[in-house]
């Protein structure tokens, strides 16, 4: 319509709010895009050995001990680093660390893990949320039921024989995974469980404490 | 079997082709449906097809289909309106031709491996030629590319038509936001280690796809279609139009946020995703409100007879506009806020809300689209809807609704049990799973996606007939 006597109905007007409002729009978001990529970039196995926390830490992560606890500062929980732990019985240089995380990711994908599980909540809700597993009291038991001396070792006998240990009707299927993968996988969750996701779970450091006591859910 | 649907009164190349993309589209809606029925039943019997056809391609088979039959119908509504917007054939339409044949063949490829080989080894030959395994992006490396170059194809034939044809408003927000949304499908198209900065691109080409630039593609379907069924005013139309792209991108894009409050990054996407995501539900307001008002002024007042081409397109458009503003917008909303949804994150609320705005906002208008084209083909003044007609949208639509209040209250029970009162974990989802509400609800769950595939039935039974019939009657 060429005669328009108000802003409110001319086409043009809109067209150009539009194109304003989108423009602003990406713009931020590519600003903030910058920001968030610089923070969510891996961490150094440096930071790690200085004690520097990392959003998402360095593969060797998995040398150290990782809990996750209420930080009052902040509000909800938080993934804790501790002391030198041994991972399947050594140390990984920052090397091998990386190789390992790799194959884990890449198998992480390959084994189509998301369209069960939820990994950082995000994914299939037919079996349990990944983001914590590392640290899920569930493999205490499993570590009777596999007969394994350590949760690691526990985690990769699960993955590789899920249909062997099952724990409830909805059993985990046998996905051909090699004992190389489940290595690899394990070291996969465990990195994924030093994020730190904003207290995402929230209450799950409760129920680990809970369970570690005595337990009030386990059956 | 589709092949009954006729052409012969489709003048324009494309229109037809438009038609091709709408039988591949309804063929694929129909696999989704099944996979789906599948996956219920293994949440009821876990042991049923366990080690041969397990839940993870079953699910992984049911979104895939989704996402491709949508896109096949969406690519099918641009071509269909393609001559009605330009008045011209496509530029390079026997390209655009060839393009469908080998998509159709790179899909038909991609959806044999899923079925028949599911899953590789861990490296990188899995990702690039059986399996990606991100959700919604599993199909492999060499097939996202097939699909950059059938998307470049079809961008040639609208840009040039577009370029050559007559330049309306709805045709230029078609044009600008494709470029968006082809564009956008690069951002999935990686691999790294890290898994934060894998879901951070991941949600680009999701979110901004379902909520930022599919609905300004729906928005702009039902600015054709209400020109098209009720001969609604072009300019009101597309002054709304420019109002919803404003306002669809102004809260879409930065919405994103809501994506972003636990993946690792930082805790300034609570204040920006809560506060942009909330508005989302305003534009999906204006939408229904539009549609209505342009509804209402057409029925016509004094007692004249309401002028609506095309029946059942127009109760599918109307069901588009409600079911866009419930199921995107409210149960959107329900737990858009990260103090809710640090509960109900990763939860059955997810899938509560995905599957009412998947069929609200998309299939709704998709299928509106499909009886529009059976109209044109068959040349008819007035289409009228039938019996089928009726049952389709009545089931399919009961049956959906039906499958998301059951979710809802699955999700409910989950929320509760497994995250506030236990605090996540493999016992605390077991424990959740297990009791008899979670049960219930994913057995009435399995009821009504039963009613919603006697719905497609009907559906499909309805779009096979009802160009003959209403020609017939017509006559």
């Amino acid at each position: 319509m060429a005669q328009n006597h108000s802003v409110w109905t001319s086409i043009r007007f809109w067209r150009q709010s539009a194109a304003w409002v989108t423009g602003f729009a990406v713009v931020l978001l590519i600003l903030l895009t910058f920001d968030t990529m610089g923070q969510i970039t891996m961490g150094t196995d440096a930071d790690l050995q200085k004690g520097i926390t990392k959003r998402v830490p360095a593969p060797t992560v998995i040398n150290y001990h990782i809990g996750y606890k209420f930080s009052e500062k902040r509000g909800h929980e938080v993934p804790v680093i501790g002391k030198k732990e041994p991972f399947f019985g050594k140390e990984w240089s920052p090397k091998e660390a990386a190789a390992l995380l790799h194959k884990g990711k890449l198998t992480e994908q390959a084994k189509n893990c998301m369209d069960c599980h939820t990994l950082l909540g995000n994914g299939a809700y037919y079996a349990p949320d990944l983001t914590k597993a590392w640290i899920d009291p569930k493999w205490k038991s499993m570590m009777a039921m596999t007969g394994k001396k350590t949760r690691e070792e526990a985690m990769a006998e699960f993955l590789q024989h899920p249909e062997r240990y099952p724990t409830h009707a909805r059993r985990m299927p046998n996905l051909k995974i090699t004992p190389d993968e489940a290595k690899a996988l394990v070291a996969f969750l465990k990195h994924m469980s030093s994020i730190d996701t904003n207290g995402f779970p929230r209450g799950f450091s409760k129920g680990v404490k809970e369970f570690e006591a005595g337990g009030t859910y386990a059956h | 079997m589709l092949t009954s649907i006729k052409n012969h009164n489709l003048q324009y190349e494309t229109q037809k082709l438009g038609m091709m993309y709408f039988r591949v589209a309804i063929i694929l809606f129909g696999a989704q449906l099944l996979m789906g029925l599948i996956a219920a039943i293994q949440f009821m019997y876990p042991s049923f097809l366990y080690g041969i056809f397990d839940f993870s391609v079953a699910r992984m088979v049911h979104i895939n289909a989704l996402v491709v039959w949508m896109l096949y119908a969406m690519i099918g509504s641009v071509y269909y309106m393609i001559p009605d917007e330009t008045g011209l054939e496509a530029v390079g339409i026997k390209l655009g031709k060839l393009a469908f044949w080998v998509l159709t063949l790179a899909i038909t490829i991609v959806v044999l491996v899923f079925i028949f080989i599911q899953i590789g080894p861990g490296d990188d030959s899995t990702i690039w030629l059986i399996n990606e395994g991100r959700e919604y992006l599993e199909a492999p490396r060499w097939a996202d590319y097939g699909i950059v170059v059938v998307v470049l194809i079809f961008y040639y034939n609208v840009f040039f038509t577009f370029l050559k044809g007559r330049r309306t408003g709805v045709m230029t927000v078609m044009v600008a936001n494709l470029l968006a949304l082809a564009g956008l499908y690069l951002a999935g198209m990686f691999f790294t280690d890290n898994i934060s900065v894998d879901q951070y691109w991941w949600w680009w080409v999701i979110h901004l796809w379902v909520e930022a630039t599919w609905e300004v593609f729906v928005g702009t379907l039902a600015a054709y279609a209400l020109i098209k069924i009720i001969g609604a005013k072009r300019e009101i139309v597309e002054m709304w139009l420019w109002i919803e792209v404003l306002m669809l991108f102004g809260s879409g894009i930065l919405g994103l946020g809501h994506h972003y409050f636990w993946i690792g990054t930082p805790e300034y996407w609570w204040e920006i995703g809560a506060l942009f995501s909330a508005l989302e539900p305003v534009p999906l307001v204006a939408m229904f409100v539009h549609v209505l008002y342009d509804w209402g002024k057409e029925q016509g007042a004094h007692g004249e007879k309401p002028a609506i081409k095309n029946g059942p397109a127009m109760a599918w458009i109307v069901t588009n506009a409600f079911g866009n503003f419930l199921g995107a917008g409210i149960w959107g909303f329900f737990h858009t806020l990260p103090q809710v949804n640090i509960y109900t994150h990763g939860t059955q609320f997810t899938a509560a809300h995905g599957h009412l705005a998947f069929f609200g906002a998309y299939a709704t208008i998709l299928i509106g689209m499909m009886y529009l084209g059976i109209q044109g083909a068959y040349g008819i003044d007035r289409m009228k809807a039938t019996f089928k007609s009726k049952m389709a949208i009545f089931l399919i639509t009961f049956g959906v609704l039906g499958m998301a209040v059951a979710l809802t209250i699955a999700g409910y029970e989950q929320v509760l049990v497994e995250r506030a009162e236990l605090g996540g974990g493999w016992d605390a989802f077991f424990t959740a799973q297990n009791l008899v509400w979670m049960k219930q609800a994913m057995g009435w769950r399995t009821v009504m996606g039963v009613v919603t595939f006697i719905g497609f039935i009907y559906l499909v039974w309805d779009l096979l007939t009802i160009g003959k019939e209403e020609s017939e009657n017509n006559q």
